[in-house]
């Protein structure tokens, strides 16, 4: 189907075949043709489901209704103010699982972001070992989700892992054994693993960035006797602006909406990791109450919708997507 | 340039594959002649559910000439394979379930009723022992479901550690089994009193059930959620004193969520006693230990008990099993519930599964005459009682099971569990049921 | 361009830690996949006490492992295989052509990247079980539906990459071809994705990866015929948790493909990056 062989060279002419004439109305049609495939993906898969949870969430849909749906009592805002009532257990709940994911998303991101920076501008130059090096840092991204949470959640255990084995016995730098997986310290469990699985990322977008550097601005600067970290905040920096911006948004939204982690690496997540994704499928799928659940995520998704679009509206994207 | 060979490699290698694989998974659709069963995990594992289930339902092919499509479904997945199976119409014609969701999926309509023409055509509610029966539905309905395995907590002691530890007897009051495990209690030794599911959050909340009774206390009352009364809080102390105040069980046991773990170290002697459903005899053959080195008896009864506390020692446990409304094959699904509640069929399923066979004659088997089983028995007839048949009960289990699993993480992680913590997460709990429901 | 004293003395130790930090897990993974039962039962040891590759044989045959991996590798493939044929039409009209709605269009499909995958998976639930009430076409429980998910998981990103890759693309390269007679399609596929492919090759990686490790989705449109490995794997761990050496076998056996044609195909990834990322 792809014939990807050819050369970049033009296609030879079939002989006999006459140059197609200009067929205006077809050259209009033609974005959108190329564009329908893509459209109907889209519809079917995201934005419909999306406009139906949307409907959901001001229905009375609970298990009295599900097998039914469409016969479900028409609810209002009922649902919203359910959860949105932070006297209420419920929404009490809510926002406690919205803080704890947005603590969790500020330090994934900030380490994220600065391991990533640090590895690319150190393995900028090269140096014996730096190929190596570059290819280990890839692998955590490249391993999928919930292998890599299943090794963490086998490191995590108190008895039989690692980190206490390490930490308490080896380093002596705990009391005794804790665990990670229940309680307060389950919060830095999800932090390490997040950050250990995203930070690649975060350097190969970097690394990405920092290529298309000219060498040239670095030469002229060093002349100007600049030194490494004048460079850094006068050269590298600025000129990874654009990286930066969609990068740092990536990372945000990954973080903010993930959902394996906490759900590979706890049967229930405890209060201090309960990461809102996994918070509203317990809400709705153990509960059966899936109007109440959809509610909470339209109300996710609006809070993602207005930072996405702030955050893109201060630095306006100029250019293609403008 | 290598990079336009690579890719047409790939891409031609995605195609042989993608053309391959696409148009995968078509389903059957449902005939008089095929039935779809889904099983919950009963033995140790789902590969052995299937060795066990697929010659008895060989069997059932040969006598009735209907083919059944065996899935057997772990536990994490089958209320979601349920809610998928009930939103959509599509699902297996015959299904188990915990009999503790029975009124809760009764309440979603889309199984078949068990009227009186319909239980007569799985040999009638004689067939059954009465008070499996109490668990099968919403009181005043007819059942949405009939008992298939029978299940009932005890508390199963070894009798070596027992022996070491100076103790003649089982313990016969909830004080001496504190008082026991204190003695069989060695940390050093890394050696415990008691082993508990502490991450188990149904674990958790049939203990809630069955020590807030023994306390006085009713979940629901004119269908109002009582989760943090006096009686309660009273019940989950009682539990949670084990782990935090009496130190009789190991912090590590917090983790714990499945029964492998804990029927592992029984075996092994890291702890005297647990308490726990019947089908654990058949995990603790498994793990190597024998019969008659441990003993089973009722969890034994504060005494004296508290003021209107009741004498319960286990709920009525169990799987049911049911017919799914939407199958194609009624009388098929049908003649499939009466083959597996027949005293034959009972007799070797419940053997398999170290569970309690639910009709009367399966007990004329030598098999279910060991001093474990008669316990058991005697723990259904006389010391069990019902969970609340109300369509909230699955939340119920949720939320009091996960604010209890929650409260022994605090213990173990040596944080003091009072009273008024007790209570402010119940009454969370309470509040939460309230708005769900 | 010298280097001050600092940057030479950090390098070492820092790439060091990140190094370890990295590899820690990895290691675990695999030393404990030819570890014996009683040295993942017992305290964690950095050696086995002998090496044995039971776990690689057992894993087989405690939970169905083959049929997660095929039915993993069909869906994934799949997906990739339809998404890039999708995202490089898409791309290629948004990079190439001025329309009306071209705007609205990829702001849309780029949104989408923040929807919370939770909001949508019940509906997309009841809508494939309506489309098979009325049409006879299988979606839920079928590898088919859960390709067409999954496909559509990696177009926004995949549709912005190409035509990122695409800009770079010199329009004279299209002008000649044009010129030599070649129609727009013919133009995409001989002119302009042959001089793309790393741009290609990256997507059908990112792609591809998505579809390998999705958890969610797997988890409420398979059945057992069609289960994939993020949800058998996972089952596995909550079946016999104590098999601890079986599922990190398991893990190994799984990650590796990927991993593997990952770091074999990084640099188009890198250079995809560079394209898309650094222009818009």
């Amino acid at each position: 189907m792809i014939d990807t062989t050819t050369t970049g060279s033009a296609p030879a002419r079939a002989p006999g075949r006459p140059r197609p004439r200009r067929r205006p109305r077809l050259a209009k049609a033609l974005p959108y043709l190329l564009l329908l495939p893509a459209l109907v993906a889209e519809l079917a898969v995201h934005i419909i489901p999306m406009l139906v949870g949307a409907w959901m969430s001001l229905l009375h849909l609970t298990q009295f209704f599900i097998r039914n749906w469409t016969q479900a009592p028409y609810g209002g805002l009922a649902n919203y103010r359910i959860a949105v009532n932070t006297n209420g257990p419920v929404g009490k709940d809510l926002l406690h699982s919205f803080l704890i994911t947005i603590a969790i998303t500020a330090v994934v991101v900030g380490c994220s972001w600065l391991f990533g920076l640090t590895a690319a501008v150190l393995l900028q130059r090269p140096f014996p070992g730096r190929a190596a090096l570059r290819t280990l840092f890839l692998v955590p991204y490249a391993l999928p989700v919930f292998t890599a949470v299943i090794t963490w959640r086998f490191m995590f255990q108190r008895d039989t892992g690692l980190v206490n084995a390490l930490l308490s016995d080896e380093l002596r730098l705990t009391h005794g054994h804790p665990f990670w997986l229940l309680g307060d310290r389950s919060f830095a469990a999800v932090v390490v693993i997040l950050v250990w699985r995203l930070w690649p990322f975060a350097f190969l977008t970097i690394t990405a960035g920092l290529q298309s550097i000219p060498a040239d601005l670095y030469e002229a600067a060093a002349i100007d006797g600049a030194g490494s970290l004048r460079l850094l905040t006068r050269v590298t920096l600025p000129l990874l602006r654009p990286v930066n911006r969609v990068l740092l948004l990536v990372l945000f939204l990954w973080t903010f909406n993930d959902f394996t982690t906490a759900y590979t690496l706890f049967d229930q997540p405890p209060a201090a990791a309960d990461m809102i994704s996994i918070h509203i499928y317990n809400a709705s799928f153990i509960t059966w109450n899936f109007g109440l659940g959809s509610a909470m995520s339209v109300l996710l998704l609006a809070f993602l919708m207005v930072v996405t679009l702030g955050y893109l509206g201060i630095g306006r994207l100029r250019g293609r997507h403008a | 340039m290598k990079a336009r060979r690579i890719t047409a490699l790939v891409t031609g290698a995605i195609m042989v594959m993608a053309t391959g694989g696409c148009g995968g998974g078509g389903g059957d659709k449902s005939s008089p002649k095929t039935l779809t069963y889904w099983a919950s995990n009963q033995g140790r594992s789902i590969q052995q559910d299937q060795q066990v289930l697929g010659p008895e339902l060989k069997k059932f092919e040969q006598r009735t000439g209907i083919k059944v499509k065996l899935e057997v479904i772990g536990w994490p997945d089958l209320l979601n394979r349920i809610l998928a199976a009930t939103s959509s119409g599509k699902g297996p014609d015959v299904l188990n379930i915990g009999n503790t969701w029975s009124a809760s999926l009764q309440a979603t309509g889309a199984f078949q009723s068990f009227d009186d023409a319909t239980i007569a055509k799985v040999g009638g509610r004689g067939r059954f022992i009465p008070s499996t029966l109490t668990s099968t539905g919403a009181a005043g309905k007819p059942p949405g479901f009939v008992p298939l395995y029978g299940l009932a907590y005890g508390l199963f002691y070894n009798k070596k550690l027992f022996a070491q530890a100076g103790l003649k007897n089982p313990p016969r009051t909830w004080q001496e089994l504190v008082a026991d495990a204190k003695k069989l209690t060695d940390p050093a030794k890394k050696r415990y009193g008691v082993g508990m599911l502490g991450a188990s959050y149904t674990e958790g909340a049939h203990f809630a059930f069955m020590f807030g009774a023994q306390n006085g206390a009713r979940l629901f009352q004119g269908g109002q959620p009582g989760f943090d009364s006096p009686a309660m809080v009273a019940g989950v102390r009682q539990y949670l004193d084990l782990l935090g105040t009496d130190k009789v069980v190991d912090p590590a046991d917090a983790e714990y969520v499945n029964d492998d773990q804990i029927l592992k170290d029984f075996a092994a002697g890291k702890f005297g006693m647990m308490m726990i459903q019947s089908y654990a005899t058949a995990g603790v053959r498994e793990n190597g230990m024998k019969d008659d080195e441990y003993g089973v008896e009722q969890i034994p009864l504060p005494d004296p008990l508290p003021a209107g506390g009741r004498r319960v020692a286990s709920h009525v446990a169990g799987i049911n099993i049911g017919v799914f409304k939407n199958s194609g094959n009624k009388d098929g699904a049908l003649k499939l519930v009466d083959f597996l509640t027949s005293p034959d069929e009972q007799k070797i399923l419940n053997a398999a599964w170290g569970s309690l066979p639910v009709v009367p004659q399966a007990y004329d088997d030598p098999k279910f005459q060991t001093p474990a089983i008669q316990t058991f028995r005697k723990v259904l007839a006389e010391a069990a009682e019902t969970l609340p048949m109300i369509p909230q009960e699955a939340q119920f289990e949720t939320l009091v099971g996960n604010t209890v699993k929650g409260l022994i993480a605090d213990a173990a992680a040596g944080r003091p569990v009072d009273d008024a913590t007790i209570k402010s997460r119940l009454a969370d709990a309470n509040k939460k049921m309230q708005a769900g429901g | 361009m010298r280097e001050s004293r600092t940057v030479r003395w950090a390098r070492p130790v820092v790439l060091g830690l990140l190094a370890l930090f990295t590899v820690i897990p990895l290691y675990v993974m695999a030393v404990s996949s030819i570890k014996p039962l009683k040295d993942v039962q017992g305290r964690f040891t950095w050696l086995p006490t002998h090496v044995t590759f039971r776990p690689f044989v057992d894993m087989w045959h405690t939970v169905p492992l083959g049929r997660y991996f095929v039915n993993s590798l069909v869906v994934s493939v799949s997906a990739t295989v339809c998404s890039m044929v999708i995202a490089i039409l898409a791309g290629y009209a948004v990079s190439r052509y001025r329309f009306a709605g071209r705007g609205t269009f990829m702001t849309a499909v780029l949104s989408t990247q923040m929807f919370p995958g939770i909001l949508f998976l019940l509906p997309l639930f009841l809508i494939f079980v309506n489309v098979e009430k009325y049409t006879g076409i299988r979606l839920y429980g079928s590898r088919t539906g859960l390709t067409i998910t999954y496909l559509t998981f990696a177009l926004p990103f995949s549709i912005w990459l190409i035509a990122g890759y695409f800009d770079t693309i010199p329009r004279e390269l299209d002008e000649a071809a044009r010129v030599d007679g070649a129609g727009p399609i013919r133009t995409l596929f001989r002119v302009v994705l042959p001089v793309a492919a790393p741009g290609v090759v990256a997507v059908a990686i990112y792609a591809f990866m998505t579809a390998w490790g999705e958890v969610l989705f797997a988890s409420v449109l398979t059945d057992d015929g069609t289960r994939t490995l993020a949800v058998g794997l996972r089952g596995y761990a909550t079946q016999a948790n104590v098999y601890w050496n079986q599922v990190m076998a398991a893990s190994l056996v799984i990650s590796l493909p990927v991993v593997v044609g990952f770091l074999a195909l990084q640099r188009f990834l890198v250079h995809g990056l560079t394209a898309g990322a650094v222009k818009s």
